[in-house]
């Protein structure tokens, strides 16, 4: 009898708890943010804890390439866990006027093809650091969504040129792969 | 032709699966298929079930299989890293930390001072955020809406650090062989004492919503006993093998990233409800842990050596000698272990990952049956299972 | 490209927006207007027709009205309980379609109607078919008894809360059927709990009901409200201020017993989107699904109506009276409803039989002895 009462007796008080931790979370604002803000939408993205933002640092988003300082050493070809750069060069002939990277380097490959394929980057940033000059990086743009898988080869060779706009360019196929 | 021989092994009458000839009158195989609200993922689990008793469980995995093992012997070490923040999703810096520990030990690395502070800040902040999914999930099985969501809420201060520090939420890719990927911002220690000044409170709070709610015991402790014995001899780990009473944590047994110096209980089931070992039990330690983390990251902030380069020990090129190396953390989900064979090159020759999840399944159908279906959600909860772990 | 919101959608929401919280605002204004207005329709129609033909088309017209009525407040609720949902859970619920979400309800309604009327291969066709509609009558019917105000109800049977409990029970029969017709194993364990559950149940409401007509005298839901008309104090106050507490006690096993009927949680087992992912709607879609939805909303209401009639007075209120009143307790009470929706795990299907057998069975009767024990016969 004394268990039934007790039970009884617990379930009432622990439910009443419960219902008024609900009851104060009715009160309290709410932690959503909405996506589309139109009005302002460098306002958007405040974290809870970090209000004044983050997201320009460190971020791992879109991958980016400043193909002129590219001195096609293929670092970053190499050491990409899942094989989604694709990088051809040719030697420079030495009878052509001397190119340089924007931190001095000497470029001695031309680079024919630099193609990433976005939809299978893992978003790891492993190939950012073994690049000399810093020309490849993951830049903290996030919505870059593609209606169809073949704009997400990304092609950043100057030889063929960066990506035109979706409606100007004919289909392609993928690239094939290294 | 071989295709086609290999794809009849998995058909229905296979030895594993339940055969509609051998059952007896009333009973009936329910398939709870690998799309299932509940499941935690892609797992199917084939009952035979008498009206609501279960009487045999038999889990069929392999749905989420990516082939990380292969994976692994075809990339560099410091290339297999990300895949091995895939293997268990929801607590990836633990994943990468065992690997990077083990790939250390290989090559005789000691990493400095401030790179084991910092390894040991993260693997705790994600242990909180891997609780609280793992709760706020078991809630949501139950039936309870809203303990989710504020348990989420947390967790997403927990990510929003995480990307200050890293660039990513999810997949970090921050434990590197020999060091860290990043070190800490200006300003990150500071947000992070005041999340877990914000954060304490939350933890009383849920208890108040659901872990002594009177429906959520009923449903819970009496449920899913494991008993010790059991436990150990399939070798369960984690939460799951303490919330039978066992003190076993690999961070008390074999100390790994400076976890010797700091202060903090390990928190066994005591049977509070029901007997030692239900799923109440299991789910409880994983409250008491996430304070118990906390307490761990408030020593590690204060001890944080205020210089070190993280970068200092990483290798330009890991190229191990040949030989072999085990090691093994506590992760939230339990005893996670690599064994790395090395043939000297640069690309591993074996890496093998022992899942504590894949244990805590085979243990499933022992403690399923003789449980009603809506227990066996609750059974499956409290184990904190994540499929790609399980299935790698 | 960053995403902007499309301007057509913008326009067509500042567009209908105003009109639905006006509309819903107009609502309340009926509402509270209602006595005279029926009044009136009286008056017009007895000096216009014969008696018999103005009594006809006056309880059509209150049946028309009740129809229109209840069937508009699951609109209302549904966005009501997204609200509630959210904000306890620190989110912000609908806020996109339509100012704060109010054309949510209307954009999901459209939507049920254009999805494919899916019938299950293997399904029992004409009990697929009957199921929802038993399931909307059960929950419907029962408002012909529902008094809005002082006269303002389609037909005082003088056995009223006996067939208020009669009509519940064919919910039972609809969502049996449904589960049985789905050719889905979930759905049949859906169906097999919900009908223990049901008819477990209807036991302790039966008895709370008794309690209340002991010290009533009447089964009728106009001399309910008729014994309560003093408001708070008095001779003749609210029911659960009376009996020193035991009315407290039959209201909450009452509302209990409610939340049960509605299979609303900590009860939804049968529907528990968790475990069977919907239970014994599982193979429902479109209209179909709507009506299974509709009659969960519209027995709600009907939950906290006759709540609000048995133990707080019905329309009388402690300072005026009329419908607005009795809409307003209600409201409260399906407040409470989603309160403990959101708050509580559900129950497992034999805890749920347990707490109905061991515990609420003995309480009610317990309560019922001592209440016939004090109460003085009336007349």
């Amino acid at each position: 009898m004394k268990e039934y009462l007790e039970g009884i007796w617990v379930s009432i008080s622990t439910i009443a708890i419960g219902m008024g931790v609900t009851l104060r979370h009715l009160f309290m604002p709410s932690v959503t943010q909405q996506y589309l803000a139109d009005e302002n939408p460098e306002a958007r993205w405040k974290s809870q804890i970090v209000p004044e933002g983050f997201l320009n640092e460190r971020s791992r988003m879109r991958l980016h390439v400043k193909i002129e300082d590219c001195i096609g050493c293929k670092q970053c070809e190499k050491v990409c866990p899942v094989d989604c750069i694709y990088i051809t060069t040719e030697k420079r002939e030495k009878d052509e006027a001397p190119i340089f990277a924007s931190d001095g380097t000497a470029i001695k490959q031309r680079v024919v093809q630099f193609d990433i394929d976005m939809s299978l980057c893992c978003y790891c940033q492993l190939c950012v650091y073994p690049c000399p000059t810093v020309c490849i990086l993951m830049t903290p743009e996030f919505e870059f969504a593609e209606t169809s898988k073949e704009n997400f080869l990304y092609r950043f060779a100057k030889e063929k040129p960066l990506q035109p706009p979706a409606e100007k360019r004919p289909h392609e196929p993928a690239a094939a792969g290294a | 032709m071989t295709t086609a021989r290999v794809y009849k092994d998995l058909e229905p009458d296979s030895a594993y699966a339940f055969k509609p000839e051998d059952l007896e009158d009333d009973e009936m195989i329910l398939n709870m298929g690998p799309q299932h609200p509940s499941t935690h993922g892609v797992l199917r689990i084939e009952l035979k079930t008498d009206g609501e008793i279960v009487k045999d469980a038999r889990p069929h995995i392999g749905y989420l299989h990516r082939n990380f093992e292969k994976h692994a012997e075809n990339i560099d070490y410091q290339g297999v890293i990300p895949f091995t923040d895939r293997m268990d999703y929801v607590g990836s810096m633990a994943n990468s930390l065992t690997y990077a520990v083990a790939v250390e030990k290989l090559m005789a690395i000691e990493v400095g001072e401030r790179v084991k502070s910092l390894r040991v800040l993260v693997s705790e902040l994600q242990r909180i955020a891997s609780h609280l999914l793992a709760i706020g999930t078991y809630g949501l099985d139950i039936g309870a809406f809203t303990p989710f969501l504020h348990c989420f809420r947390e967790r997403e201060k927990i990510l929003d650090l995480f990307e200050w520090l890293c660039g990513a939420r999810l997949l970090y890719n921050y434990n590197w062989v020999g060091g860290v990927s990043h070190d800490l911002p200006e300003g990150w220690t500071d947000k992070a004492r005041q999340f877990l000044g914000e954060f304490a409170p939350v933890i009383d709070e849920l208890d108040d919503l659901l872990s002594l709610n009177k429906i959520f015991t009923n449903r819970t402790a009496t449920v899913g006993i494991i008993p010790p014995d059991l436990a150990v001899a399939y070798a369960l780990s984690g939460p799951n093998l303490r919330g039978s009473g066992i003190k076993w944590d690999v961070r008390r047994e074999e100390p790994y990233c400076g976890y010797e110096k700091y202060d903090f209980e390990i928190p066994v089931g005591q049977g509070r409800y029901g007997p030692i070992g239900s799923c109440w039990d299991r789910y409880y330690v994983r409250v008491e842990e996430m304070r118990q983390s906390v307490r761990i990251l408030h020593q590690a902030l204060d001890k944080l050596p205020a210089e070190g380069d993280v970068h200092e020990k990483v290798p330009k090129r890991v190229k191990p000698n040949p030989g072999e190396a085990y090691a093994r953390t506590e992760t939230p989900r339990g005893e996670l272990a690599f064994y790395i064979v090395s043939d000297g090159g640069l690309i591993p020759y074996r890496v093998k990952g022992r899942s504590p999840c894949f244990v805590a399944m085979s243990l499933f159908h022992e403690i399923a049956r003789g449980e009603m279906i809506a227990d066996i959600i609750a059974i499956i909860g409290s184990l904190d299972i994540v499929l790609g772990e399980i299935d790698r | 490209m960053a995403m902007k919101r499309p301007a057509l959608e913008a326009k067509i929401s500042n567009f209908l927006s105003p009109l639905v919280i006006a509309g819903a605002g107009g609502f309340l204004v009926v509402i509270a207007l209602l006595p005279k207005i029926a009044e009136m329709i009286r008056t017009q129609l007895q000096s216009a027709l014969s008696p018999t033909w103005a009594s006809v088309v006056n309880i059509a017209l209150g049946v028309g009205a009740t129809v229109f009525l209840v069937a508009q407040l699951p609109i209302f609720l549904i966005w009501f309980e997204r609200k509630v949902a959210a904000h306890v859970q620190d989110r912000l619920g609908p806020m996109r379609v339509g100012w704060h979400g109010v054309l949510q309800s209307f954009a999901d309604g459209i939507k049920l109607l254009f999805k494919e009327d899916i019938i299950p291969e293997g399904a029992d066709r004409p009990l697929f078919r009957i199921a929802p509609v038993l399931v909307i009558m059960g929950a419907f019917a029962a408002f012909a008894v529902v008094p809005w105000g002082h006269g303002l109800i389609i037909s005082d049977l003088n056995i009223g809360l006996l067939y208020i409990v009669a009509i519940t029970s064919l919910g039972a029969i609809g969502i049996l059927m449904a589960g049985w017709a789905s050719n889905n194993k979930y759905s049949l364990y859906g169906g097999m709990r919900s009908a223990a559950q049901l008819v477990a149940y209807e036991i302790p409401t039966a008895l709370v009901i008794l309690v209340v007509v002991i010290q009533v005298g009447s089964l009728s839901l106009q001399d309910v409200i008729a014994s309560q008309s003093d408001g708070l104090w008095g001779e003749n106050r609210w029911l659960l201020t009376r009996m020193y507490g035991l009315n407290l006690i039959a209201f909450v096993i009452f509302f209990i017993c409610g939340l049960a009927e509605t299979n609303r949680n900590p009860f939804d087992i049968p529907e528990a989107e968790s475990e069977l992912v919907a239970g014994f709607h599982t193979e429902y879609s479109g209209m179909r699904f709507a009506f299974f939805f509709l009659a969960e909303y519209g027995a709600m209401w009907l939950v906290a109506g006759v709540a609000a009639i048995l133990f707080l007075g019905g329309w009388v209120g402690p300072y005026f009276s009329g419908p607005l009143v009795f809409f307003l307790k209600t409201l409260i009470l399906v407040f409470v409803q989603m309160w403990l929706r959101w708050t509580l795990p559900r129950l497992r299907v034999d805890q749920l039989l347990a707490l109905c057998w061991k515990y609420l069975i003995p309480i009610t009767l317990a309560v019922l002895v001592t209440v016939a024990g004090l109460s003085v016969p009336p007349g």
